[in-house]
C-alpha cells in the first residue's frame, strides 16, 4: 500500500480504520442516530472510501480499496477530504 | 472386502437411497421462504416441519448446498463461553448435538474430544479463571488445568519453557467435540426433505417484495414467488441481502483463513486452542490435522488465502507441536465471517415485518447450527422470541445492551 507520507509500504504495516462516514452532532441526535453511527456498518461490496493507518508513523489517511478484489485504488492525506475546520460545540461548560 | 466393493460399483441399483430428492420446479407460492441452503436455513426447515407442522417451505440456495460458510469451518461444538446468555445458548446447541445422528437418522460424526483453551499469559489465565467460575455456575463442564493436568490429557504438547510463549494453564472444557460439517447440513435437508420441505439449488434471491413495510415475495433467478414469511440465513453475504430488504446490520464481512495437512495416524486426541497464539488445531476422523487463525485484519468479500496467514500460523503451531514440522499443507480456504462488534449473533425480528434473521455468525456459526435452527423455526411459526435468544436481537444496538463474547467467541484478543 502506498502511504501519502511514506510511500509504498508492506500492508502488515497498516491499520484498517473503517469506512469514512460523517460524524452526526453529538449534542444534537437522538440515541438511535448515534447508535447507527457507532454500530451499523455500510460494508459495501465494491470500491469502499475507508479511514487507514500507517501505524509506524501514526499517520492516518484515506484510501479507495475495492472490497470484491481487494485492489487499492488510490490513496490520499485525509486533508483533501476535510479541507475545513469542523468545530464541535464545547459539552464540558 | 475389494470385491465386494467392486460388485457394488458395478451394480447399477445402488442399495442407497438419494439422501434428498432433485430440485423441482418453483411453486408460486411458499408459507416460508428460507435464503440460504447451509446449515442453519436447513436447519430451520427442519425443526419447521418437524416441530410445527409447517412444510410448505423452499430453502433457496444460490450455490450448492452448504457450500457457503457451513463448508469452510473449523466444526469445532463447545459452550464454555463467557456470559449468561451465550453459555446458555451454546449449551443448548451442544445438548442438541449430542442427539443429532439419532434424531436425523444420519451419522454426522460427532465425537466429544475435550477442548483445552491454552493460556499463556497472566491475562489470558484470568479469563480461563472468570470462564470456568461462569461455566460451573451455570452447569457447563469446565475448569482451569494446570501444566502438570495438561500433561496428562495431551502428551503430545510441548510444555517446555524454553519457548517464546510457555504455556500457563488452561480452560478444560470435556466436552468440547467436533462433527462432520457436511453431515450436519446433509443430515438436516434429508430431515427436512423427508418432510416435504422443497430444496432449490442454484436458484440465488435478487430482491425482495416489499408492501407496506411488509416482505409479500422474493425475485430469483429462476421466476418470482410469493411468500408468508421470509427468513435470511446468509452468513457472509447478510450485508448485502439486508441491503435488499432496506436495513443496514452492525456487520463487516472479513475472512477467516484455515487449512488441512494431510492425513496422519491418530495423535491429537483434544481440541487445542490458544488465542493468544491464534490458533486452534484439531485432528479429524480422516486424520487431518484442521487448523484456523485469527480472522483477517480488515474487510473483504474474497475467499482468498494469504501467505502471511499460513507463515504466523505454522510458527506458532511449531511451538506447541514441534514434531508437525514435516507435515505439509493439503489444502487452504477462507470463509467469509460476519463480524458483529460484540462478537455475538444477530437473531430475530428485523425493521420490515414478516422478515426475519439469522445473522452474524462470525466464527461462531457452525456450533449453533441445531439450537439457532431449532429457536428460529420457533420465532417464525409462533411469532415469538424464545427467551434463549432474545438477548441477541438487532435491536440490542439501540439499546445499548450488547453480549460481550469477545474473549471467548474467537482467537486473538
Amino acid at each position: 500500500m502506498r502511504c501519502p507520507l511514506n510511500g509504498v509500504r508492506n500492508i502488515s504495516e497498516f491499520i484498517c480504520g473503517g469506512e469514512v462516514i460523517d460524524m452526526p452532532d453529538a449534542d444534537n441526535c437522538n440515541d438511535r442516530e448515534w447508535a447507527d453511527y457507532i454500530f451499523m456498518e455500510n460494508n459495501t461490496r465494491g470500491v469502499v472510501r475507508e479511514w487507514w493507518l500507517h501505524a509506524p508513523t501514526s499517520y492516518w489517511f484515506i484510501a479507495e480499496r475495492d472490497t470484491v478484489s481487494n485492489e487499492i485504488i488510490k490513496t490520499y492525506p485525509a486533508s483533501e477530504v476535510y479541507n475545513q475546520r469542523i468545530d464541535y460545540p464545547d459539552t464540558q461548560t | 472386502m475389494p470385491w465386494n466393493l467392486l460388485k457394488y460399483g458395478f451394480n447399477r441399483s445402488y442399495p442407497a437411497d438419494r439422501h434428498f430428492p432433485l430440485s423441482c420446479a418453483l411453486k408460486s407460492s411458499y408459507d416460508i421462504v428460507i435464503i440460504g441452503g447451509g446449515g442453519h436455513g436447513l436447519a430451520a426447515a427442519y425443526y419447521l416441519a418437524k416441530d410445527w407442522g409447517i412444510s410448505n417451505i423452499a430453502v433457496l440456495e444460490k450455490s450448492y448446498l452448504a457450500g457457503g460458510n457451513t463448508a469452510r469451518n473449523t466444526t469445532i461444538i463447545r459452550s464454555n463461553y463467557l456470559t449468561q446468555e451465550g453459555i446458555r445458548f451454546y449449551d443448548e446447541s451442544l445438548q442438541l448435538f449430542r442427539d443429532l445422528s439419532n434424531e436425523l437418522d444420519y451419522n454426522v460424526m460427532y465425537t466429544e474430544r475435550g477442548h483445552l483453551t491454552l493460556a499463556h499469559t497472566d491475562a489470558a489465565m484470568r479469563t480461563a479463571r472468570w470462564r470456568a467460575e461462569v461455566n460451573m455456575h451455570l452447569g457447563v463442564d469446565s475448569e482451569v488445568v494446570y501444566p502438570e493436568d495438561i500433561a496428562k490429557l495431551c502428551p503430545q504438547l510441548n510444555l517446555g519453557v524454553d519457548v517464546r510463549y510457555p504455556i500457563l494453564g488452561a480452560l478444560y472444557h470435556p466436552p468440547g467435540a467436533i462433527a462432520r460439517h457436511d453431515g450436519v447440513a446433509w443430515g438436516y435437508a434429508k430431515g427436512a426433505a423427508e418432510y416435504g420441505v422443497e430444496i432449490h439449488t442454484q436458484t440465488e434471491v435478487t430482491g425482495l417484495k416489499i408492501e407496506n413495510n411488509r416482505v409479500t415475495g422474493v425475485h430469483t433467478t429462476r421466476g418470482d414467488i410469493q411468500c408468508g414469511k421470509v427468513l435470511q440465513a446468509v452468513s457472509g453475504m447478510s450485508s448485502e441481502v439486508a441491503r435488499m430488504a432496506g436495513f443496514k446490520l452492525p456487520i463487516k464481512t472479513i475472512p477467516l483463513q484455515a487449512c488441512v495437512t494431510e492425513s496422519v495416524k491418530p495423535f491429537l486426541d483434544p481440541i487445542i486452542v490458544s488465542g493468544s497464539l491464534h490458533v486452534y488445531v484439531s485432528q479429524s476422523s480422516r486424520g487431518e490435522l484442521v487448523m484456523g487463525a485469527s480472522a483477517d485484519p480488515y474487510a473483504l468479500y474474497s475467499t482468498r488465502s494469504t501467505l502471511e496467514f499460513k507463515e504466523e500460523l505454522m510458527m506458532h503451531l511449531l511451538e506447541l507441536f514441534p514434531f508437525v514440522g514435516k507435515l505439509r499443507v493439503l489444502r487452504q480456504w477462507a470463509g467469509m465471517a460476519d463480524m458483529t462488534p460484540d462478537f455475538s449473533p444477530v437473531m430475530g425480528l428485523t425493521p420490515v415485518e414478516n422478515y426475519y434473521i439469522d445473522a452474524g455468525w462470525g466464527t461462531w456459526g457452525f456450533k449453533a447450527t441445531p439450537v439457532c435452527g431449532k429457536r428460529m423455526a420457533e420465532t417464525l411459526a409462533t411469532g415469538k422470541i424464545p427467551s434463549i435468544i432474545q438477548s441477541f436481537d438487532l435491536e440490542r444496538f439501540y439499546r445499548f445492551e450488547q453480549v460481550g463474547e469477545r474473549g471467548a467467541a474467537s482467537v486473538g484478543n
